[in-house]
């Protein structure tokens, strides 16, 4: 028998076809589902916020006020590395949720460390970006484009860097708390932030720097 | 060392805002004072303030959006009055005034009475008619009560310390950029929102996760009581609205303190493009607003007409199917801002369009009653109420819809009137029947129906003098929004209007006065079954009002109506043997949101009044709250199973004893 | 019971969305997930990166912004598959059909607000015009 055919009660011996109580309130299975589908909504939420900064970015990316445009500013190259980090990090992630699953610390541990570093290198070449171009006269006050650009791109590195505090919240509360149901819940619910931040990035460097660049 | 803040933001020079701060200063001090004199806190605190029980909130909310009522009805008291004085005459409110009171108003309305009155509702019935124990997260519920209650008290606070937005309930921009509005006034409406809006949010994951994976067993989707079906409908709403409420006001906050350019007049800003998000968020609010008020008036109606629901599909589908329009309506706001005429023509066919799952709905209503045992209790004149003046509403909403017909009308007292006639006929009322049905569930005993209805004459007869006026002064040419005018043929109709409001008025002051007696006579009124209406849906199968626990078993649900088959099975047959009872998990009680609320309280303040280092310890406190919550080991407690058994027994045989005379077998 | 369709069919518990789902592979498999995911999304992004930089003739040009959209929209299923597991199994119904409401949403948002800002700005004044008048 599978674990699909566990969990649905093939088990029981008439094919009763009562409704099985599978969603009552408590229960550990159930408890998981309700858990992730809600961090599930809240994400889609998230997701709309962004589609509403995305379609500022695009109402404003010709409101330039004779300043600098995207053309000027960006630097495919480091878009190149932040764009590696973070696929490799959701890649990490996706490691670290199996070695939650099988509590296997060293892949845990490890991938999430890999995942954290990766994460913090994307930061670091963004925020670097960011700081070179307002020391350029290109900051955020200066074109509405610019306002766009900074608040969108902005927005998913201030979500990477509230993602990389939750990370190590939850590498530590593992090391204190060990492979508990409730902690498990949330690393779950982390893997899945952590995966939708890079499928926000991919709208990004797609949107905002590669059709900025490409004439 | 206190940012913007000093002894002039507090309105020593101005006697109404002085005299209102007063008052209402005197009336807090003296409650909180009656409360403690009685040793009521330690009660408050542990049953209520820190209750994560989906039955405590929704009161709570309840009981926020009244006193919000009661300020922003006195808004309009003010706003009547100064329009029927100030013929060829200044009136008696400024016009800086003028304006934050209208702002106010609408604000105050819609985010902190509409808003929580349905949210309230929701979280009241919406688990007990599911037949389970608690929504999807319990302690979110909490936090999310919280800060909307924080929203609340910081829009309030903007009477006595600073004042609040002159821009209407929607801060258009260019008006609300710093350039032209550089006082606090629209900072605190921008961060009340931003907070209460959170707030919001959560509660829409919460209640989208609840309607959609937590039942009883045997409670299929379409079995759901049509109120849970409007729950989900609304909260998906919710989640989908509201984060572009928060990236707009986001974006209109970054341009007043950092200087950005989403929206101003220099460096390339678009405010057209501040009006585009805020309606395509504007828009679904209305929706969010109203669908779970037409969930209230299908219980109303079905229970008060003793028949099941007509149409029961055809309302699930009419309401997914407004869910989804109500998302490609949006620009039927600012026809007039100049998107050109095919833009205007594709969104005023999809907004008549909408108007169709709506009449589906009335229709449906109407076939419900027709036929039925009619019960003419104060509730189902409440849903009477709605469906003669919600309909007028809506058609001149459908008149509006047409393009060339909103040149004329749109911003002029003829949409003012319209929308009043939707959200007072429509959310209103809604509130009222659910807070008439659903009160002897909360609290143990019911309202009193002669006043009850009293009340409801006055505000039906008072709404419609109020108001229909307003269409009239819309078509004559008036703008909304005047603080003078001078206009001789305009007079007569808003003296009426400043009439109507005084009946509204004495409506309001019934309903105080039938709480106030309903309370003292609560032993006349008591339910001592748990189902004063004959009702049919699993709420009424608890006792009035429900324990923590709701269900000491969880029901079998076989299907819609679950309650009334099983009263029908109970009288047919001998009352079956006792459930076998356990022991049941019920979450803890948490003070997280309240002081998540605190510190948020403090961080929209200081960051109202550019106090930096006070909004740096606030939000760390907030944070540091949120990971306190997080560390927590023991999340649950346990009801062991006597007690569970005690006060189910207690409950069983009231319930028995009512059933008697009913002709059920002892 | 019998199942029409519109009623859920308990018989089928849910996945939580970003669990591999219960109607399948066994744990040697999920880090093939990943690996496959990997290697198809670092593939799709190295070729729109080629597509917008390198000034190539092999595809026709203004065709180019087209195809970084759906290499983008590709990659995103990418993830979605292989990173978070949804699939098209009955187990996954509610999580699938969450994200088709949050992307009709944000499809509306999106186009809606492009084509009317787009007749917007074609029909008003631009700003700076209007502040000229002021004096």
């Amino acid at each position: 028998m599978s674990a699909f055919e566990a969990a649905a009660g093939y088990d029981r011996q008439s094919w009763d076809r009562r409704p099985v109580a599978v969603h009552a309130a408590g229960g550990l299975g159930s408890k998981r589902i309700i858990v992730a589908y809600g961090f599930w909504i809240f994400l889609l939420s998230d997701i709309i916020m962004f589609s509403a900064f995305f379609a500022t970015y695009a109402v404003l990316v010709g409101a330039t006020a004779g300043g600098p445009s995207g053309r000027e500013l960006f630097n495919l190259n480091n878009v190149a590395i932040e764009t590696a980090c973070l696929l490799l990090s959701s890649f990490t992630c996706g490691i670290a949720s199996i070695g939650a699953r099988m509590q296997r610390g060293i892949w845990f541990y490890g991938a999430m460390a890999a995942t954290g570093i990766l994460g913090a290198a994307f930061l670091f070449i963004e925020v670097h970006e960011f700081v070179g171009m307002v020391a350029r006269d290109a900051g955020p006050t200066r074109s509405a484009f610019l306002s766009a650009f900074f608040t969108l791109v902005g927005c998913h590195g201030l979500h990477v860097t509230a993602g990389l505090l939750w990370l190590l919240t939850m590498m530590a509360q593992v090391f204190a708390k060990g492979y508990r149901a409730d902690i498990l819940r949330r690393v779950l619910c982390f893997g899945l932030f952590w995966h939708t931040l890079d499928i926000i990035w991919v709208a990004i460097f797609t949107v905002v720097y590669l059709m900025g660049v490409w004439q | 060392m206190l940012g913007k803040l000093s002894w002039a933001a507090i309105p020593f020079n101005q006697p109404i805002p002085l005299a209102a701060a007063a008052v209402v200063g005197l009336v807090i001090v003296g409650v909180l004072a009656w409360i403690t004199l009685k040793g009521w806190l330690p009660y408050l605190w542990q049953e209520w303030i820190t209750s994560v029980d989906h039955k405590r909130i929704g009161i709570m909310y309840m009981l926020l959006a009244l006193v919000m009522l009661l300020r922003g009805f006195t808004d309009a008291i003010m706003m009547r009055s100064q329009q029927a004085l100030a013929f060829h005459s200044d009136g008696y409110l400024p016009p800086e005034h003028y304006d934050q009171i209208f702002s106010a108003h609408g604000t105050l309305m819609i985010f902190f009475v509409a808003m929580p009155f349905v949210i309230g509702l929701m979280n009241l019935v919406m688990p007990l008619q599911l037949g389970i124990r608690d929504v999807a997260f319990p302690t979110l519920n909490s936090v999310s009560f919280w800060l909307t209650a924080t929203g609340a008290l910081l829009v309030n606070v903007s009477l006595v310390v600073g004042e609040f937005a002159r821009t209407g309930w929607l801060p258009f921009p260019p008006l609300s950029e710093i350039a032209y509005s550089p006082g606090v006034g629209v900072d605190y409406y921008l961060w009340s929102l931003q907070i209460s809006g959170v707030g919001t949010v959560l509660t829409g994951v919460n209640f989208v996760t609840t309607v959609l994976k937590i039942h009883a067993p045997g409670m299929t989707y379409l079995r759901m009581p049509v109120f849970c079906w409007t729950t989900l409908a609304a909260n998906l709403l919710i989640v989908a609205a509201f984060p572009i409420l928060t990236a707009t006001l986001a974006m209109l906050l970054l341009d007043r303190y950092l200087g950005f350019h989403f929206f101003t007049n220099e460096a390339g800003g678009n405010m057209m493009m501040f009006m585009n998000l805020i309606w395509a968020w504007g828009h679904p609010e209305v929706y969010i607003l109203i669908l779970p008020a037409f969930g209230v008036f299908s219980e109303v109606i079905s229970t008060f007409s003793g028949k099941s629901l007509f149409g029961y599909r055809s309302m699930v589908m009419a309401t997914m199917a407004i869910c989804l329009l109500s998302f490609t309506v949006w620009l039927h706001h600012f026809f007039t801002m100049g998107a050109g005429a095919d833009v205007n023509a594709v969104f005023g066919i999809t907004s008549a369009i909408i108007a169709v799952p709506t009449g589906v709905k009335i229709f449906n209503w109407l076939f419900t009653m027709y036929g039925g045992r009619l019960v003419y209790s104060q509730s189902l004149l409440w849903s009477i109420g709605f469906m003669v003046t919600f309909v007028i509403g809506g058609m001149t909403g459908v008149l509006l819809a047409v393009p060339p017909a909103d040149f004329v009308l749109h911003n002029s007292l003829f949409l003012v009137a319209h929308f009043h006639n939707v959200i007072i006929g429509g959310v209103l009322f809604g509130a009222f029947a659910g807070y008439t049905f659903w009160f002897p569930k909360a609290f143990g005993f019911r309202l009193h129906e002669g006043l009850g209805k009293a009340a409801f004459w006055c505000w039906i007869i008072g709404f419609y003098v109020a108001f229909m006026p307003l269409y009239v002064l819309g078509l004559m040419g008036m703008t909304r929004r005047m603080q003078h005018y001078d206009v001789p043929a305009w007079r007569p109709w808003l003296l009426i209007a400043a009439c109507g409001a005084v009946i509204i008025l004495a409506g309001i002051i019934l309903q105080i006065v039938q709480l106030v007696v309903s309370i003292r006579r609560r032993e006349e009124l008591r339910d001592k079954t748990g189902d004063p209406w004959n009702g049919r849906s699993l709420e009424w199968a608890t006792s009035s009002p429900p324990p923590a626990f709701n269900f000491a078993v969880l029901p079998h649900v076989e299907g819609r109506d679950a309650y009334w088959a099983i009263k029908q099975r109970a009288r047919q047959t001998k009352p079956g043997a006792e459930p076998a009872y356990t022991d049941i998990e019920m979450p803890r009680n948490s003070a997280t949101g309240f002081v998540c609320a605190f510190f948020a309280t403090f961080l929209g303040f200081a960051l109202i009044w550019h106090i930096w280092w006070m909004a740096i310890v606030a939000a760390v406190g907030a944070y540091a709250t949120f990971v306190v919550f997080a560390w927590r080991d023991r999340t649950e407690y346990i009801i062991p199973a006597e007690e569970v058994a005690r006060i189910d027994r207690a409950n069983r045989s009231a319930r028995g004893e009512a059933l008697l005379p009913m002709g059920a077998t002892p | 019971m019998s199942n029409s369709g519109w009623e859920r069919d308990s018989l089928y518990p849910d996945s939580a969305p970003g669990d591999e789902s219960l109607l399948g592979q066994d744990d040697s498999e999920a880090v093939g997930s990943y690996l496959i995911g990997l290697g198809l999304a670092t593939l799709l992004t190295i070729v729109s990166f080629f597509l917008a930089i390198s000034g190539t003739t092999l595809v026709w040009a203004p065709s180019i912004p087209v195809a970084l959209i759906v290499l983008a929209i590709a990659q995103m299923g990418v993830h979605i598959v292989f990173f978070l597991h949804i699939t098209t199994g009955p187990d996954n119904v509610n999580n699938v059909l969450a994200l088709a409401f949050g992307v009709l949403i944000v499809l509306l948002l999106l186009a809606g607000s492009l084509w009317i800002m787009a007749n917007m700005n074609h029909n008003m004044m631009p700003m700076d015009q209007i502040m000229q008048m002021r004096h």
